[in-house]
């Protein structure tokens, strides 16, 4: 926010004849632009100061500003309606953007595919992974395996935990934060296979006060280390905190919310993702349709281990993180059986990080106290 | 003849009696439109204390909301869903409720014309589309149906179950979307089936916005001729005036208050119908974008008057459209244009106070002249 600046009859005038001036010589002031330059647009679902998901993207935003010859452009808490396509048209029409990011998983469809075929001279990018074959070549989509992180931030939570207890809470029983839930209890499993995870869904990607409750019940009920798959994880982190718990992050970095209960985090690492797409659309090399990838690939980052990680911690944490930056490396894995008993995978079997099969994740795996309906 | 010629109370009077006629009229279009502006000349005083011009702020709605074809089309595509969910507010206003949960018949009139759609795959086009529009319709009505009976066989207070009932409506539409009617396919977003192409919602020839505009108007002028035109309407208005009477005069206020809540909840539910059927293409938590809330505001800024909420929602509509514009070329917050139009209600609603008071629009004032 801009501070308050008293105001004078001086800087009146002066704003309002600036204002005058720039609206008398052709319209409203444009946005200075040489010839060969890019204009990015990114939209994002909620506040770009989140301290999750939208700050991961606002991040990667902050990191393509400080290309040269690239302007961008950013609209924040735009709805997954009729609005995204109407702040998608407002970028192309008045700003010139040839490059959109719309970050939320719930542009795609319908508002990317209808808008899209209309305007074949603007690349579409969209975060969540939807394009298929069929989709409109001018969009794309891109995503990245996360759950990963999230096996890591178990791995540390697992060495943290004293009640052998931690805690999840979760938006919402889709496929993406299932994996998270399961990847989460199986790193701290690869600790000591008796520890439990209780997963809270809160039934919404924001809701501030549910997610408090959340948090506070799974401190009620011994839980001593905590992370979330929320939008914004800043509630559970606070809260968490307050009651004591250690605090694993997701999306962005929440150290500075968590301070020394702050183990790791898995985080997004969407400056490395858009520096290379805005370097190739500037230089005019074709970007794949559909783009994956994970902590090798540079998609995703743990955030620096807090000072409560120990050093048995740190050697387990590394020790696995290179496991899983050189490739092939499989959370779910035999022999596995889901919470309701149901065999997930038998002996031998394995899902690696990149198998589609994750991707329509419909179980909690054994260990995980909750229930996915 | 020359009498009269020279007989100058003669035509004075005239000028002065049709200024008479003129001006309590003149009232209702020139203390909004006061208001309006005295409302841009708060927030520009808002925007000098945080250093932005508010010359630049009012060319750039002009701009994003007004100025071009594509200005326009992005002003009107939202307009639909205001009008209806404005009428929603507007109809039970007339008979003292203020009911502001339109959202929720919003959200439950989108879940059920979709589910509808899915189930009606097998019947014409025209026909599924008719048995969206009467689920949508139906279940809005039903909806703020609800609170009017709640209100008035219970006493319940209809403004607090009217927004608690938004809250119900949002968890249902949640359950069934994540639950009994989600498309298995829709792994990581749950939504109910995509409607079939036959049963969309294209836009209209020459406009880029969809049919929901002529619904909206439509509804409008409907609402309109039956407050201004039927005795039913006259009836809901002496009711709306003073209930007491109405109630002596052997009007039947329980069936109005329930009926006109129902209308107005079935309007919002229609806006629920377009919004699955010419945006969305299904049911899923996109349905909950908010239009019944702004909807409140373009209720009141156009008096609870139908046919005034149309120009008021091309207004606010405009407003919103220029919200991205802002925080682009401005680096002003989202929330900047939530802010002017909360400064323009509060001033609207000050404004009230200003009926009957100013003596300029009295004709009494004319008349002595």
């Amino acid at each position: 926010m801009t501070h308050l600046k008293p105001i004078n009859r001086r800087t009146f005038l002066g704003t309002t004849a600036a204002a005058f001036g720039a609206t008398a010589f052709g319209g409203v002031a444009q946005p200075a632009m040489a010839a060969g330059d890019l204009t990015v647009g990114f939209i994002y679902v909620g506040p770009k100061d989140d301290f999750g998901y939208n700050q991961s993207h606002a991040e990667g935003a902050a990191a393509v500003k400080a290309m040269a010859g690239v302007t961008v452009l950013e609209e924040e808490n735009v709805p997954e309606s009729q609005d995204v396509q109407n702040t998608m048209e407002s970028m192309i029409n008045f700003d010139g953007a040839t490059l959109l990011f719309p970050t939320s998983f719930g542009y795609f469809n319908p508002h990317i595919l209808e808008l899209a075929p209309k305007h074949e001279g603007v690349r579409f990018e969209h975060c969540g992974g939807l394009w298929s074959e069929g989709n409109p070549g001018n969009a794309g989509s891109y995503f990245g395996y996360i759950g990963m992180g999230q096996y890591l931030n178990g791995v540390a939570a697992g060495h943290a935990t004293k009640s052998k207890k931690i805690g999840f809470v979760a938006a919402k029983p889709i496929p993406q934060v299932l994996n998270n839930i399961n990847s989460f209890l199986l790193g701290a499993r690869s600790v000591d296979p008796t520890i439990t995870c209780q997963v809270i869904f809160t039934g919404e990607w924001s809701l501030a006060v549910k997610e408090a409750e959340a948090t506070n019940a799974l401190a009620d009920q011994g839980c001593d280390v905590i992370t979330c798959h929320v939008d914004g994880p800043k509630v559970v982190c606070e809260t968490a905190v307050a009651r004591g718990a250690y605090v694993c992050g997701y999306h962005a970095d929440q150290s500075p919310l968590a301070g020394d209960m702050y183990l790791t985090g898995a985080e997004w690492n969407w400056a490395s993702v858009y520096t290379d797409m805005v370097t190739k659309t500037m230089a005019g090399t074709p970007i794949n349709n559909f783009v994956r990838g994970g902590l090798a690939d540079g998609f995703i980052k743990m955030s620096p281990l807090g000072p409560a990680v120990s050093d048995a911690a740190r050697a387990q944490f590394e020790a696995t993180r290179a496991d899983i930056v050189a490739g092939n490396f499989a959370a779910i894995k035999g022999p596995l059986k889901d919470n309701k008993g149901n065999v997930i995978a038998a002996e031998g079997e394995a899902f690696v990080e990149t198998d589609v099969a994750l991707e329509s994740m419909d179980y909690l795996v054994e260990g995980v106290l909750g229930s996915t309906s | 003849m020359s009498s009269l010629e020279h007989s100058p109370v003669q035509t004075r009077p005239t000028g002065a009696r049709f200024l008479a006629g003129l001006m309590p009229r003149a009232e209702a279009v020139a203390i909004p439109v006061g208001a309006l502006l005295a409302g841009f000349a708060a927030f520009s005083v808002f925007l000098l204390f945080v250093g932005k011009s508010p010359v630049e702020f009012f060319a750039l709605v002009w701009k994003a909301g007004f100025s071009s074809a594509f200005s326009w089309q992005n002003t009107l595509s939202r307009v639909a869903p205001l009008v209806l969910a404005a009428l929603c507010v507007a109809l039970p206003a007339r008979l003292g409720l203020v009911v502001i949960g339109g959202e929720g018949a919003i959200v439950l009139g989108g879940l059920a014309a979709a589910v509808t759609g899915t189930a009606a795959a097998g019947l014409p086009a025209g026909a599924g589309m008719m048995a969206m529009v009467l689920a949508g319709m139906a279940l809005g009505g039903l909806c703020i149906g609800a609170v009017g009976a709640l209100r008035i066989k219970r006493g319940v207070n209809e403004t607090i179950s009217s927004l608690l009932m938004a809250y119900i409506a949002i968890a249902l539409l949640n359950h069934f979307v994540e639950g009994p009617f989600r498309d298995p396919a829709s792994l990581n977003k749950p939504s109910t089936a995509p409607l079939a192409e036959a049963l969309r919602v294209g836009d209209m020839p020459f406009i880029a916005a969809h049919w929901g505009v002529l619904a909206g108007v439509a509804a409008c002028l409907i609402s309109w001729i039956l407050i201004e035109r039927t005795t039913l309407g006259f009836a809901a208005r002496i009711a709306g005036d003073n209930v007491r009477a109405a109630q002596v005069q052997g009007l039947p206020v329980s069936r109005l208050v329930i009926g006109f809540s129902a209308l107005g909840g079935a309007f919002a539910g229609l806006a629920g119908y377009f919004e699955v059927a010419a945006v969305h293409g299904s049911a899923n938590a996109s349905l909950i974008a908010g239009y019944g809330y702004t909807g409140i505001l373009v209720a009141f800024l156009a008096r609870h008057n139908p046919l005034a909420i149309l120009p008021v929602a091309i207004l606010l509509g405009g407003f919103e459209a220029s919200s991205g514009l802002i925080q682009r070329r401005m680096d002003l917050p989202d929330a900047t244009i939530l802010v002017f139009e909360g400064m323009v209600f509060v001033i609207i609603l000050l404004s009230e106070m200003l009926y009957g008071r100013l003596r300029a629009f009295t004709p009494g004032f004319w008349e002595t002249r």
